[in-house]
Formats: structure tokens, C-alpha cells, sequence
């Protein structure tokens, strides 16, 4: 028999029955809809997860320093990590909790029928803060290594503190008072995009930060060239506290890449469950549509039987009929899920990511599906007695 | 002396039952190519066993069968078919025609399992239909078709492949006369070719036109 017979035969088997050739296919359709609609929204969506890593995001690494009865990290040791290649800027932050709630006044007239203080944050940091906080100075200057040798009274106020302290100018050198001790304010550091928690904080040199429980650095902030934050976060504690590493704990963004497997592991997992259901479904369809017409068609097969058909003829046109089936639902699922997709991207503004693979493999899933579920219809057709058959 | 189309000796045919139920009782026949035969009998007698068994559509239980002088019976079920396909034509009493195939498309059936060329099944298929003066309808689906016209269409069908034997169940049964006289003439034409008929009937119309009638009763066969 030649391969074009039998495909004509068996094409001309299935538009014998068109209306029920199409609700068969629809089965098919709807499983492979479902898979190729799962395996592209969960590449879409993991590329918009990794888009969602933005430099900031993706260039941070922050240290942090647990309570040792040997401070594991000093304040100088900071310039190490700032010298490994790849780091943009570094700082030290010194926070205590006896600090995080202290009053803070502009003034030292303590006036009983008006609220003057603040409860504000105190933190001390070392002279990188600015850069390493991605902030800029919006007001004077940041204290320098000189101001801390002197231990200098002075401070540094968050944008947001300042405004709830009234110091909007640095012209007249305000002081700001922590308790009774009164802090010369000669910077304003603001629009914050890191740490920005900061905004409402005092942030005292290392050395004047000691009186309120700040001599210890208890996080480093390090600021990484784009593709080195993973890099970093392995050399910045040994750079920090040679043979101490250890027990330093380094928070780095996941890996973009990494993330995005997850976040298609986690919705493939999901509906790649259901797709196959729809899919199982799907052949069942096909495997009890098959059966029936095999059934009908007893007469059909005696036929062909009597003019010279061989078994396996016979069960390489209900094969070939039930392949074609689910090709068809293949083609037309791919087709129907990558629309899908594409409307769900052009709602979501998303941009569509598609494997062109899927495209090809999701038409040859369909086809195999139908292929396993005209075997046992198509075996049944080939075992049947011409002489049966034709009674 | 050329082999006969048909040789039986001794055939037999039993069906598994307690005790065993005997369709065809140690049949001899002998069938010479031009011949035209008619086997006859009430039913239940037998004649459908042995057109199937003639047809190599069912095995028999016992005895010999050649056709075209090739031992049958011990045939593996794949040579058996290549020599239904080549050998014999069909005709059935419900015509058997795909329904939503054309009648040109029902004819070029019978050779898309054979080792014939597809080049030229056309116009082969064609000739058939010309031959039983069909090529007027070659487009028709079978339902727009008479009965008669049907039953034409399935002769050429069996004609297509130039088989040795033609084997035609009760192929009156659903006509009317005039279509009945219209097939039965296309056989006396057929016959006059040289074609080999077998007709199972138990119309007497049918069987006074064949010129050698065979009674079957009981599975055993006599000579009229």
C-alpha cells in the first residue's frame, strides 16, 4: 500500500464524520491549549520576574555582623572590601537597639506645653554612607575621617529627620540635641535608594556613636558593578574578617536565573499537572471516539479486507486516523495557546516569551497522544475476521 | 490441460460446538475458467461457507482447495489476502460501497492494497465503469445512485485488477427486475470475456441464467 493511499484513505475517514472528527480533535485541543498556554505563561513570567531585577536589585550585598565578644569586623576594615575589584562603594553601620528610640530636639529649651523632641533612630556610619546607600547629600556634607579621629560632635541628619526636626538650612550651623548632648547637623543626606529606612535616622560618627551603644559595626553595606554581586558576596566576608567568615552572613539578590527557574518550576508544576489532565482527557476522547467508529465501521473493514487489505493495513488507517486527530488538536492547541499567551502578555503589558521548540514539540505531543490512543481501537480493527466483518 | 480456476476435494468446514455443527460436508467442485455458476440451496444449507471459503474469507476444517491451480489451505493469512486482493472480485447483495466516498473513488479502492502502480489507476478505474456502463456517474456518491446503478458500480469495483474469479453473493437480492435483468445481462457479457462467475442465489431467475447450477443442502454438494 503507498503512503499516499493510506493517508488519503485515512483522511477520507475521518471527513466522512466531520462534525464528529472536530469535537474529537476539540479534545485535544484544550489539553495542548492548557500545556502550551502553562509552558509559555511560566516563561513570560519568569522573564518578567528577571526583568524585575534592576541594577539596584541586582548589585547589593549587605553584610551582617553578629554580637561577638571581639567586635569580628572594625570600622577600618571596610576599606578592605572596597578595594576588591568589582565593589563601587562600601560603608559600616553601626545600629543598637538602645539607640533605635532616642529623643532628639533642634533646640535645648525644654518648653512642657509644646512637643519638641522626636523619637528618632541614632545610627553611626562610617564616611562611605552616602554612596553606599545610593543617596545623595541634599544639604552640607557628610562627616570625613578627620571629624572622626577629632570625634567631632557632629551629625548627619536624614532627610525626613530633618524635616521633623524644622532644619531645613545649614547656613547658621544647627545643633541637634540627643538627650543633653548637643551635635553640630552639617549635612542633610536624602533621596535614599538603599536603606532608606535612613531618611528618619541621625547617623553620628563611628567614634561619637560609642556613647549611645554604636562602637560596633553590626552591617556592611556593598554596592557591586553589574554581574559581581555574586562574586562579592563570597570574597566580602573573608575581606572583612579574615578566618571569621564564617560566621558573617551575607544577604545577595538570587540569582536572576535561578529565580526565574523557580518561578517556572513553581507554575509549571501547577498546571503542567492540569495540562496533562486535559491531555489524558483529551485521549480517552480520541481512544472512545476511535473504538465507536471502528464499531461502525465493521462493514468498512470487511471491505477492505475482501479487496486485499492486510491486518496491518487496517490498523494503519485507524492509527494514522487517530495520529492525525490529535496532530490536528495539536496544531490547532498551539496555535490557540500562543494567541492566548500573546493576548495575556499585550493585558499585562508583558513581553511575550516563546520558545519556538514549544511551538514545534506541542503539535508532535498532540500527534503522539493520538498515536497511543488509536492503538487499541486500531488492534482491534486489525484482529477482526474478514468473514466477521462482513456478515 | 490448464489448471481449473476452482479445485475443491473433500472440503470441509465445521463450526466448534457440542457436538461440532458441519456447514460443508466433504464438497468436490470443480470450476473451469469461463465458467458460470450458480449455487443454489435454501438457507442455512451452506452457500454463504462456502463463498466465504471460496473467497479465501474462512479457512476450511478439512479437505483441499486450489485456485488458479495455488494450494490455499495452508496459506499463511498474509498470502492468503495478496491472493483475495489480486484473484478474486466481490459482489456483494448490499453492494458495500463507501457511502461518502464517489462511485470513481469506490472503484479505485480495489486497487489500493495491491502491488499496482498508482500511475494510471484512473483511468483503469475508468474502464471498469465504462465496461458496466457507469462512466456517466462517476462523481455520484453511492446514495444518488439506483440500486441497480449501485450494484454496477460494485461489479466494476470487482472487475478493477482483471481477478481470475468473480464471486457474487446474492447479487440481485436487493434489485428490482429490471435491474436484476440489467446485472444479470452484465454477467452474460462478463462471462462471454472469459470471466470466471461464481453466484451464490436462491433466486431462480438468477440460476437459469448461469449455464451450470450446483444444489448445496445441507453442506453437501450435488450437480443439477
Amino acid at each position: 500500500m503507498h503512503p499516499r493511499d493510506l493517508l488519503n484513505e485515512a483522511v477520507a475517514g475521518l471527513m466522512a464524520r466531520p462534525v464528529r472528527s472536530a469535537l474529537t480533535v476539540l479534545g485535544t485541543v484544550l489539553g495542548i491549549t492548557t500545556l502550551v498556554i502553562t509552558l509559555g505563561v511560566a516563561a513570560t513570567a519568569g522573564n518578567q520576574i528577571v526583568g524585575r531585577f534592576d541594577e539596584l536589585t541586582a548589585t547589593s550585598v549587605t553584610v551582617e555582623v553578629p554580637e561577638n565578644p571581639v567586635p569580628l569586623v572594625d570600622w577600618a576594615d571596610v576599606g578592605r572590601v572596597t578595594r576588591l575589584r568589582g565593589v563601587v562603594s562600601a560603608a559600616a553601620l553601626a545600629e543598637a537597639k538602645e539607640s533605635a528610640n532616642l529623643s532628639v530636639r533642634s533646640n535645648d529649651i525644654v518648653d512642657p506645653t509644646r512637643v519638641t523632641d522626636q523619637t528618632l533612630t541614632v545610627v553611626a556610619g562610617s564616611p562611605g554612607l552616602p554612596a553606599a546607600v545610593k543617596g545623595r547629600m541634599v544639604e552640607g556634607r557628610f562627616f570625613d575621617a578627620g571629624h572622626i579621629a577629632r570625634g567631632d560632635k557632629v551629625v548627619v541628619l536624614g532627610e525626613h529627620a530633618a524635616k521633623l526636626l524644622g532644619i531645613t538650612r545649614l547656613t547658621r550651623a544647627p545643633a541637634v540635641f540627643i538627650g543633653t548632648q548637643a551635635y553640630t547637623v552639617i549635612g542633610v543626606l536624602g533621596d535614599l535608594k538603599r536603606e532608606k529606612n535612613l531618611t528618619g535616622a541621625v547617623v553620628l560618627p563611628p567614634t561619637v556613636g560609642k556613647r549611645y551603644g554604636l562602637s560596633t559595626v553590626t552591617r556592611v553595606l556593598v554596592n557591586t558593578g553589574l554581574g559581581a554581586v555574586e562574586l562579592i558576596a563570597k570574597q566580602a566576608p573573608a575581606a572583612l574578617s579574615p578566618g571569621n567568615e564564617a560566621l558573617l552572613q551575607v544577604i545577595s539578590p538570587p540569582s536572576p536565573t535561578r529565580a526565574r527557574d523557580a518561578v517556572e518550576g513553581d507554575v509549571n508544576a501547577l498546571f503542567l499537572i492540569l495540562g496533562l489532565v486535559s491531555l489524558v482527557v483529551g485521549a480517552v476522547g480520541i481512544a472512545n471516539v476511535t473504538l465507536v467508529t471502528v464499531m461502525e465501521r465493521v462493514a468498512e473493514i470487511g471491505l477492505r479486507r475482501a479487496l486485499g487489505a492486510a491486518r496491518r493495513h487496517i490498523a494503519a488507517q485507524f492509527l494514522l486516523e487517530s495520529t492525525l486527530t490529535g496532530l490536528t488538536g495539536g496544531v490547532i492547541g498551539a496555535s490557540g495557546g500562543i494567541v492566548v499567551i500573546v493576548a495575556i502578555c499585550a493585558v499585562k503589558q508583558w513581553t511575550p516569551v516563546l520558545d519556538v521548540r514549544l511551538a514545534l514539540m506541542a503539535p508532535a505531543a498532540g500527534a503522539v497522544v493520538g498515536l497511543l490512543a488509536g492503538l487499541y481501537p486500531a488492534l482491534r480493527a486489525a484482529r477482526m475476521e474478514p468473514v466477521t466483518a462482513l456478515r | 490441460m490448464p489448471e481449473p480456476v476452482i479445485l475443491l476435494h473433500d472440503l470441509t468446514k465445521e463450526f466448534p460446538a457440542d457436538p461440532p455443527v458441519r456447514a460443508l460436508s466433504a464438497v468436490n467442485l470443480r470450476v473451469e475458467k469461463s465458467d458460470y455458476v450458480a449455487i443454489i440451496g435454501p438457507s442455512g444449507s451452506g452457500k454463504s461457507t462456502l463463498l466465504n471459503t471460496l473467497g479465501l474469507l474462512d479457512r476450511p476444517t478439512g479437505g483441499g482447495y486450489r485456485l488458479d491451480g495455488i494450494e490455499t489451505t495452508a496459506l499463511k493469512d498474509r498470502a492468503r489476502t495478496v491472493i483475495r486482493g489480486s484473484r478474486i472480485g466481490f459482489v456483494f447483495q448490499s453492494f458495500h460501497l463507501l457511502p461518502h466516498r464517489s462511485v470513481l473513488e469506490n472503484v479505485m479502492l480495489a486497487e489500493v492494497y495491491g502491488a499496482v502502480p498508482r500511475a494510471g489507476r484512473r483511468e483503469r478505474a475508468m474502464q471498469a465503469l465504462e465496461r458496466v456502463r457507469l462512466s456517466h456517474r462517476v462523481g455520484f456518491p453511492p446514495g444518488r445512485l439506483s440500486g441497480g446503478e449501485r450494484q454496477r458500480a460494485a461489479i466494476a469495483r470487482a472487475l478493477l485488477g482483471e481477478p481470475s474469479l468473480l464471486l457474487c453473493d446474492e447479487p440481485t437480492g436487493n434489485l428490482d427486475s429490471r435491474n436484476t435483468d440489467a446485472v444479470l445481462d452484465l454477467f452474460d457479457e462478463l462471462r462471454d470475456q472469459g470471466m470466471t462467475i461464481v453466484v451464490i442465489t436462491h433466486e431462480t431467475e438468477v440460476s437459469d441464467r448461469a449455464g451450470r447450477r450446483v444444489r448445496i443442502t445441507d453442506g453437501v454438494l450435488t450437480e443439477e
